[in-house]
């Protein structure tokens, strides 16, 4: 089993580093070439999102069970302490967007993965995680 | 990571030659917004062949390329992107307007020429 990689996210040259990182761990644990560009893509977007709102965080990523069917995925975590996101539902439509950038990051995400979670409080931080599974 | 900008003829060549950071994005846009009025340049092709990650912010700025570029005169035809790497942006929901798109440089350079031969034949 693949060990688990954290990479602190503090400017745009981690974003680079971050996805790098994420298409690497996609490619050991089997995923197909589409696969891969998704989860480096998404990883990507989230870590943007933490640049642009939170300036630092990290991303965390690792080999993942699933529970009830036994499949093996990767499972990305992204964590900031920034100022949160006050109304979730309306972060998750397409075209929102409260920064410069198109608005497009969060239901984007979960459309290039399999799973999307998303916890925020206003004024402690964003947590998000994703996972894609092989199947 | 600079990005090599050749000039042949009445285009621009930048050949994205490595991952690059939003900072190398930037410069990208700000080196052939200045060379195609250097150059005179009537046309500015990018090659992202290597670029494994079209996010929204790449997408973003190479579209604003387009916008600039055509304020200066050129046109911008941007080749190489991989079929995975169009998967994700779709399924991003990104869309690449403000810019032409070709399957390789011989196509651009080919789509180009038309190009300039059209605006002849209506000078």
């Amino acid at each position: 089993m693949l060990d688990g990689v954290t990479i602190p996210i503090l400017s745009d040259q981690d974003i680079v580093a971050a996805r790098q990182s994420g298409r690497a761990m996609a490619a050991k644990l089997g995923f197909s070439a589409t696969d891969q560009i998704c989860i480096a893509t998404a990883i990507s977007e989230l870590s943007r999102n933490i640049v642009e709102y939170a300036k630092e965080g990290e991303i965390h990523m690792a080999p993942v069970r699933a529970k009830d069917n036994g499949l093996a995925g990767v499972q990305i975590v992204a964590r900031d302490k920034g100022p949160g996101i006050s109304d979730i539902s309306l972060a998750m439509k397409d075209g929102f967007s409260t920064s410069r950038s198109l608005g497009l990051g969060l239901p984007g995400t979960r459309r290039l993965m399999d799973d999307f979670e998303i916890s925020s409080e206003s004024g402690k931080g964003t947590t998000v995680t994703i996972r894609k599974w092989l199947r | 990571m600079e990005v090599p900008i050749l000039k042949q003829g009445d285009y621009l060549i930048a050949s994205i030659q490595a991952a690059l950071s939003d900072a190398d994005l930037l410069r990208l846009r700000d080196d052939l917004a200045q060379r195609v009025g250097r150059y005179r340049s009537k046309g500015v092709i990018i090659d992202v062949t290597v670029l494994d990650v079209m996010d929204s912010f790449a997408v973003r700025t190479l579209r604003s390329v387009g916008q600039i570029l055509k304020m200066r005169g050129a046109e911008t035809v941007i080749v190489g992107i991989q079929p995975e790497v169009a998967f994700a942006m779709v399924q991003l929901g990104l869309s690449l307007t403000d810019v032409w798109t070709a399957l390789d440089l011989e196509e651009a350079i080919a789509f180009l020429n038309r190009l300039g031969r059209a605006d002849e034949s209506h000078a």
